[in-house]
């Protein structure tokens, strides 16, 4: 990795995670004083990040930029100095973040305008656009850390924004500790980065990591993939994600769809080089990728909550990305386009399951949906255009990006390969079909709304950025594969795009996928179209749904094997310090205390015993004297 | 004749050296010469400025002491880095004690003192004195006395002088313990204890000093040690020394020496309490070091073991009687007597540098420095609170206090901490700069019984936190007082002071350090 110090425009890059963190200080610290005015800083900050952000990216040239900050830590040989890395990579999440962020903070403006904690909603969102830059643009997994601990905090607060509703504080503790867990996996993967190498910057890491024995950088692999997972929902760690979506809408577009859900994704493709030497946890990203792609399928065609389809999707999209980065060099450039193009689209579908949600009450059971179509029609719109483009309907931007993954698992060539690329073909059938009955739930068939809802379009400040994602939908896949290749512009990080020796021509494969996704949209056609739809979801359902519907029981192998052990312990624990420890230290209180009582006799506020006690003590003084100069 | 007053050679006195007590002493006479002719009404303040004059006046001019090394008056007085230290410490403290003394905005009747000692408590002319403003200003004069007598007891190179020193220092403290305005009988009562259990310690040290005159000829530290190192198995020098140490650990309060402090603390005037505790154990500690290193540094292995078995005693006794008091004062006072055993941890680290060089020597001054401070400051607080009957030391009056005056609460909460020595207050510091020679010298089991007997005495100190931060406050609590000028200095000054110490201690540690050296 070749760096150049940063000059001119570059070297305040800094101000990109200084901004929204300024936004975020006054409106936290400003208190009631900054709420008329407080959600047009928090945008403010964001939409100077993006310009800022946008300037960089000129100004960049296909160089990789250092930063040098501060010290952040020099503590005897871990000497952690504050810097950013500014290189094509980081540059394309910096755009996504402010410029997906931005209009969602736009949304927002409308989405909490008669919520009476609106100007906190937006500092928390500062305080994530502010940790998730540091995320991307760290030039150390220290300072990554940080933004990844922040991202955490920052969404940990979002989804317990409502926290008087039960549900969402429990779905805020429970993404908060399964994030633990990878961060937990993270944090080792820093250590061990540190015992073994002694540094912790990018550079250093990449730079030496060829140096260590095979076992260690598995570990390390495995670590940072484990981190990943618990970061971007992947299996095992999925289950909170769709939980998640008890926050309110814009978070979940932009937290827990287009950026957040993403770290994973960055952060295994900035350690490439780690994963570079290391096959077998490529492999097991790989394993990771397919395993959950399907899971978030299978569980996203039987849900009835419409957030939680299109988290159940989210789950499923991020899992073709770490397919993708599990492929090795010819699968990066193929995550990071899907990455950014679902970006648009999933962050433009939760915008506008935000906008139906504002006509309904705010009720999200698709079961008391229907025939929208024709009362919202910007939402509509929008909507079918991003179903469009997540279904990979053709020249659309997920028929670029999700065609390029499939490509590139055959591409392996081995059996494998065609497992992988058939495991990728079916899950874009699902994901058809789920889309499509949703599509057909919400704006299709006839209203099935309960009493007193009278749908209305969202006001302009809520479609407008809906409007803008919409076309991003459309163009993004164009743009990014075919008019200016990514592929060229992160040529600087993951090497020259070398061409590749398609083992089944691309054009079979995007006939093939069209032919699947037709399939799936078709499909659900037959379920739900065709029919009445239920207004409570039947009970007399074949064990396959029942599973779906219940995520393939991911909750009660969780409960069962980590909730139910770990009350036992902690009650085995009560126990033990209740009447062990407790016990102890209270016995010895008691003795101290009643010693003190019975030394306390010996006060007795008479002269004459305080005289004798010192006359005792002198004589104790003497002979202990005489007795260590005799003997 | 002639030739006998030859033979008397005048010895030669460095008045600079001198300065310090001339200075502080002089205010003292100047005092007794007001009380004399001032005319009443102006007695009061005279005497505060001649006494403020004299102890900061001390302070100054021994501050210009600094770096001077040298044995004057005949051998008698002893300048040199750690007596100039501890001489400034007593100056300091002095002086804010002083201010504490002359606070007149807290007690109705203006001040804590009595108006007559010598009306008879509870006669109807007391009742009728107990209103007026009239005080009982001979306090400044007795309490400049006591301060030069401190001073002069760190610089004593002699056994002689540390007598008279210690009489004194201790004679008008004697006096000045029963003066309180309220509660007249408790203190009066202190007053008198103190005085016949001080006179008993007196007669302990003078039988002492006869016996080691006796074993080694001279009076002079220095003289002592030579002899002492000749024939150090001695039975008349050991008993000499033992039974000054018995003197002078009564003065330190240290147990089993200690039985007058929880009931002197409590009867006497709570500003000088204060001053009891900050400077007295200052000036108690110096005499120790200087006797147990200059006079008995080559028979350190004598007296060794006994000042590692005295501060454990000390230090147990103070936190486990400590946990049991209800009465704020009598905490302290318990307090006082853990801190003392800290103390000696300190006095253990002795290296067997001849002239206290990289011993515990500078670990203890800073912990005297430190712990003085911090202890005036938390008997400063106590005067703030009051009731219908003076101050409100119980501790059930203390139940809720953040609520009623957050700041006095943050102030002492601070105090206790840094007396619980808590990090990042002054009190950690001092633990581990008279922790760490103990545990170079290989005390490490003594250092473990003081942790030990810190965690205990924590309970006592976190109780009052407690009670002050998470209790209903009472109906019928104390009400705050708002203190004037005088005790605003004393606090602001000892909480800095605690902040500054633990925060960034370095350079007075390095100063005490620098200035841990003896003159022989």
């Amino acid at each position: 990795m070749d760096t150049v110090p940063a000059d001119g425009l570059l070297a305040a890059s800094w101000l990109l995670i200084a901004l929204p963190l300024a936004g975020a200080a006054v409106l936290l610290l400003g208190g009631r004083r900054t709420d008329r005015w407080g959600h047009l800083l928090g945008t403010g900050t964001v939409v100077a990040a993006f310009v800022l952000g946008l300037l960089c990216t000129f100004a960049l040239d296909g160089r990789q930029v250092d930063v040098d900050l501060f010290t952040f830590a020099a503590t005897g040989s871990l000497d952690v100095q504050a810097g950013l890395l500014y290189d094509p990579l980081s540059a394309v999440f910096v755009l996504l973040i402010t410029g997906v962020g931005a209009l969602i903070h736009v949304y927002s403006i409308g989405y909490m305008a008669h919520d009476p904690r609106r100007r906190r909603f937006f500092a928390y969102l500062n305080l994530f656009i502010a940790a998730m830059l540091l995320l991307v643009l760290a030039d150390n997994f220290v300072a990554l850390y940080v933004g990844w601990e922040g991202v955490g905090l920052a969404s940990y607060l979002l989804i317990a924004f409502w926290h008087e509703r039960p549900s969402a504080a429990t779905a805020a503790k429970k993404a908060f500790i399964m994030n633990r867990v990878g961060d937990v996996g993270l944090a080792l993967a820093i250590f061990v980065m540190f015992a073994q190498l002694g540094t912790v910057t990018f550079e250093g890491v990449f730079g030496s990591v060829g140096v260590l024995a095979g076992g260690t950088v598995t570990a390390i692999g495995l670590l940072l993939l484990l981190g990943a997972c618990g970061k971007s929902g992947q299996f095992p760690l999925q289950a909170w994600l769709p939980d998640a979506m008890e926050g309110p809408t814009p978070v979940s577009a932009l937290i827990h769809a287009a950026t957040m859900v993403t770290a994973g994704v960055y952060l295994i493709a900035r350690s490439a080089p780690i994963y570079d030497q290391t096959p077998t946890a490529r492999a097991v990203v790989l394993a990771v990728g397919a395993v959950t792609l399907m899971i978030g399928a299978i569980a996203g065609c039987a849900q009835d909550d419409i957030k939680k389809v299109l988290a159940y999707s989210t789950v499923s999209q991020i899992g073709y990305m770490f397919l993708a980065v599990g492929l090795g060099p010819a699968g990066y450039v193929a995550a990071l386009a899907h990455l950014l193009t679902h970006g648009f689209f999933k962050a433009g579908l939760f915008l506008g399951a935000g906008s139906v949600m504002h006509a309904m009450n705010d009720s999200v059971d698709m079961r008391r949906y229907g025939g929208l179509a024709s009362k919202m029609k910007v939402t509509f719109v929008t909507f079918g255009l991003g179903y469009l483009a997540l279904i990979g309907f053709p020249f659309l931007s997920g028929f670029y990006s999700k065609d390029a993954i499939i490509e590139a698992a055959f591409d392996r060539g081995d059996g494998w390969g065609y497992v992988l690329g058939a495991v990728a073909i079916l899950a874009a059938g699902l994901t058809a079909f789920y889309m499509t009955r949703l599509m057909l739930l919400t704006f299709g068939g006839r209203p099935r709304w309960e009493d007193g809802v009278h749908p209305h379009e969202s006001p302009s400040v809520m479609t407008v950025p809906m409007i803008v994602l919409a076309v991003g939908s459309v163009l993004a896949g164009f743009l990014l594969v075919v008019a200016f290749p990514l592929e060229e512009w992160l040529a600087p990080v993951f090497g020259e795009p070398e061409g590749a020796e398609h083992v089944v021509a691309p054009l079979v494969v995007s006939v093939l996928v069209t032919l699947v996704m037709v399939l799936g949209a078709g499909t659900a056609w037959l379920f739900v179209g065709r029919r009445e739809v239920p207004l409570t979801a039947p009970v007399r359902v074949s064990p396959v749904v029942r599973a779906a519907r219940r995520a393939l029981y991911a909750d009660t192998v969780n409960e069962s094997l980590f909730m139910r052990p770990g009350q036992w312990l902690t009650r085995a624990l009560v126990f033990v310090d209740n009447r062990g420890v407790d016990g102890a230290v209270n016995g010895l209180a008691a003795t101290l205390g009643g010693s003190s009582s019975r030394l306390g006799r010996a006060q007795t506020g008479f002269v004459r015993s305080y005289a004798l006690s010192m006359l005792g003590g002198a004589v104790v003084v003497a002979g202990a004297l005489l007795a260590v100069t005799a003997g | 004749m002639l030739s006998a007053a030859d033979a008397i050679t005048a010895p030669s006195l460095s008045l600079g050296a001198l300065a310090p007590l001339l200075v502080v002493f002089g205010a003292a006479c100047i005092g007794v010469l007001v009380e004399a002719f001032g005319p009443r009404e102006r007695r009061h303040a005279v005497q505060v400025a001649v006494a403020l004059v004299g102890t900061v006046g001390g302070l100054v001019t021994t501050l210009l002491l600094v770096g001077e090394r040298q044995v004057t008056a005949g051998g008698a007085l002893a300048v040199d880095g750690a007596s100039v230290f501890l001489m400034a410490t007593i100056a300091g403290l002095g002086a804010l004690s002083v201010l504490l003394f002359a606070e007149r905005s807290l007690d109705p009747a203006r001040s804590a003192f009595v108006a007559a000692a010598a009306v008879p408590a509870g006669s109807p002319r007391d009742r009728e004195l107990l209103t007026a403003h009239r005080v009982q200003t001979e306090v400044y004069p007795l309490a400049t006395f006591a301060i030069g007598g401190m001073m002069l007891f760190v610089a004593a190179n002699d056994l002689l002088i540390m007598f008279v020193a210690l009489e004194v220092l201790s004679l008008p403290l004697y006096l000045i313990s029963g003066l309180a305005r309220r509660r007249r009988l408790l203190s009066q009562e202190a007053a008198v204890k103190y005085f016949l259990l001080g006179s008993f310690a007196s007669a302990f040290f003078l039988y002492g000093l006869a016996l080691v005159y006796g074993a080694t000829g001279s009076v002079r530290l220095a003289d002592i040690r030579t002899a002492s190192a000749a024939g150090g198995t001695d039975v008349l020098l050991v008993l000499g020394l033992g039974l000054l140490f018995v003197g002078l650990m009564f003065k330190a309060s240290v147990a089993p020496f200690h039985a007058w402090t929880p009931d002197v603390y409590q009867g006497a005037p709570t500003p000088v309490t204060a001053f009891m505790a900050a400077c007295t154990k200052v000036a108690a500690f110096g005499a120790i070091l200087r006797l147990l290193y200059v006079a008995f540094g080559t028979s350190e292995w004598t007296w060794r073991p006994l000042v590692y078995g005295i501060a454990i005693v000390s230090m147990v006794v103070g936190a486990v009687l400590g946990l049991t008091q209800t009465d704020i004062k009598r905490m302290l006072a318990y307090s006082s007597i853990a801190h003392a055993g800290f103390l000696l941890t300190g006095v253990i680290g002795y290296g067997g540098g001849a002239d206290g060089q990289g011993t515990g020597l500078g670990g203890t001054m800073f912990y005297l420095l430190a712990y003085g401070l911090t202890t005036l400051g938390a008997f400063a607080v106590v005067t703030l609170l009051r009731d219908g009957d003076g101050e409100a030391t119980h501790l059930s009056k203390w139940a809720g206090l953040a609520r009623r005056s957050p700041l006095t609460a943050a102030v002492m909460g601070l105090f206790l901490l840094a007396l619980a020595g808590i990090p990042l207050t002054s009190g950690f510091t001092g633990k581990f700069a008279v922790f760490r020679p103990a545990i170079d010298d290989g005390a490490w089991p003594l250092v473990v019984v003081a942790l030990l007997a810190s965690a205990v005495a924590a309970f006592f100190y976190l109780r009052v936190l407690v009670l002050m931060y998470f209790s209903e406050p009472a109906a019928d609590g104390p009400t705050v007082g708002v203190p004037g000028l005088p005790t605003t200095i004393v606090l602001a000054v000892t909480v800095t002071a605690t902040v500054v110490l633990g925060v960034v201690p370095g350079a007075v540690l390095d100063l005490a350090e620098q200035a841990a050296r003896f003159v022989g």
